[in-house]
């Protein structure tokens, strides 16, 4: 299967297996006007299969979001058909209003407006924690 | 400006300094009648409690400040739906520093947030409880003249009592402190306390179901309540409630120097019969939790005897 490559836009490699469209909602990819390909299950060397996203404009991507969701993607940004930059992601180190706290005990649960804001306590497990009540992310 | 939310907020010569200053108030009670003469603590318990509100407001009383607040979220504008956020920076506008217990797991986290003046964690749901936790210690400090090298023993309920989660973080800041965890298998300590605490510091621990055992191993016993009102489930609560009951012919199997701690109120956990034993420690612990409480607002208050 033959997809075009993009002139100017941005292409998420390296995206693990079956995340594709995790990230296509999380990024809001639904609203852009441009084409976007969501390319799955692509053999890969590094990974033994991939998923890959490109999009056919140039944007400003949450790098933290994306990093919490997969940080062994690969952010391409081309520009006039060529690389121009290459982004490799990792876990950072908080994260605001991606995802919600589910501990019915927690603060968050009946306060008004409250950023969700968790936190990364292993790096080496990738488990981050609700800063109010240190329930794990799920 | 500091608030102490968490025990980790403190390093652990805060916490000596905490102690030290403890220790000389019980010495010298007069020296200190004065030094917050002018400053006022707000109580704002959204939840029940005996102990910590009236130690906290014997606390400042002895220090010769003032004292207002509420004792129920009844009792205050929350029934009416105002934002935690709201009610301290309300608050703020009348006292000096808050002491603020609540059934949500991170409100006084997240009052620091907003508060102009320092916020003390009085308990927050089953999450944690730091200024038990500087009781604890104050204790153990007094009963044992030592934090470190030492075997401690929990007992009880371990995931929803934050007293457990704190005193835990607490004691691994101090070389050489085993940890021996009894409780019924749906009331282990939760994972961040596993995980992040236990497992990350590589501690020496176990937990066991075998209180006789435990009780030939520990320095320290500290009981805990199966508390009813962190349950959504009653029958849960009726099944557990009972799972470890102190009596005095479990008593039989401590150590003759073993200090018998609890945060109280108890239910049916400790024998009262235990009471008499000279083992225990609890009422000792009650007291001591004023004499550092005064500590710690002195602190937070940036005041000096």
């Amino acid at each position: 299967m033959n997809v075009d490559g993009i002139t100017t836009g941005v292409v998420l490699d390296h995206i693990q297996a079956g995340k594709s469209m995790e990230i296509y909602n999380y990024l809001h990819l639904d609203e852009l006007d441009c084409c976007v390909a969501i390319i799955k299950n692509v053999k890969s060397t590094k990974l033994g299969r991939k998923d890959i996203i490109k999009i056919d404009a140039e944007m400003d991507l949450d790098l933290e979001v994306l990093g919490y969701l997969d940080p062994n993607i690969t952010v391409n940004l081309v520009k006039d058909g060529k690389l121009i930059e290459k982004k490799h992601l990792k876990l950072p180190r908080e994260v605001k209003n991606v995802i919600k706290c589910k501990n019915p005990r927690c603060v968050t649960t009946v306060e008004r407006e409250v950023d969700h804001i968790f936190r990364l306590t292993s790096e080496e497990k990738g488990i981050y924690r609700c800063i109010y009540c240190e329930s794990e992310a799920k | 400006m500091r608030h102490l939310i968490d025990i980790k907020d403190l390093s652990v010569e805060e916490i000596k300094g905490l102690i030290d200053t403890a220790n000389d108030i019980i010495e010298n009670r007069a020296a200190y009648s004065e030094v917050c003469k002018g400053k006022k603590l707000a109580t704002l318990f959204f939840e029940p409690s005996t102990r910590t509100r009236l130690s906290f407001e014997a606390a400042m009383w002895e220090l010769g400040g003032s004292v207002l607040g509420f004792s129920s979220a009844d009792a205050s504008s929350t029934s009416k739906g105002e934002s935690v956020t709201d009610t301290v920076r309300t608050v703020g506008c009348y006292a000096d520093i808050i002491a603020m217990r609540h059934p949500k797991e991170g409100a006084p986290l997240l009052a620091s947030l907003s508060s102009t003046v320092p916020i003390i964690n009085a308990g927050d749901g089953g999450h944690s409880h730091p200024t038990q936790t500087l009781t604890d210690l104050l204790t153990i400090m007094r009963e044992k003249g030592r934090l470190d090298n030492m075997t401690v023993a929990l007992c009880g309920d371990l995931k929803f009592g934050r007293t457990v989660h704190s005193l835990i973080s607490a004691m691994s800041f101090y070389d050489n402190v085993k940890f021996i965890l009894i409780s019924p298998e749906e009331l282990k300590v939760p994972n961040y306390i596993r995980q992040d605490v236990l497992e990350k510091k590589n501690l020496e621990w176990y937990e066991t179901d075998n209180m006789e055992n435990a009780l030939g191993e520990a320095d320290v016993l500290y009981m805990t309540r199966v508390q009813r009102e962190r349950f959504f489930n009653e029958a849960d609560y009726l099944r557990l409630k009972d799972s470890f009951i102190l009596d005095t012919e479990k008593m039989k199997y401590a150590k003759p120097d073993t200090t018998i701690l609890h945060p109280l109120p108890r239910v049916n956990e400790i024998s009262v019969k235990v009471d008499e034993d000279p083992r225990a420690c609890y009422f000792k612990q009650v007291e001591n939790g004023k004499f550092i409480r005064m500590a710690l607002i002195m602190m937070l208050l940036g005041v000096t005897k």
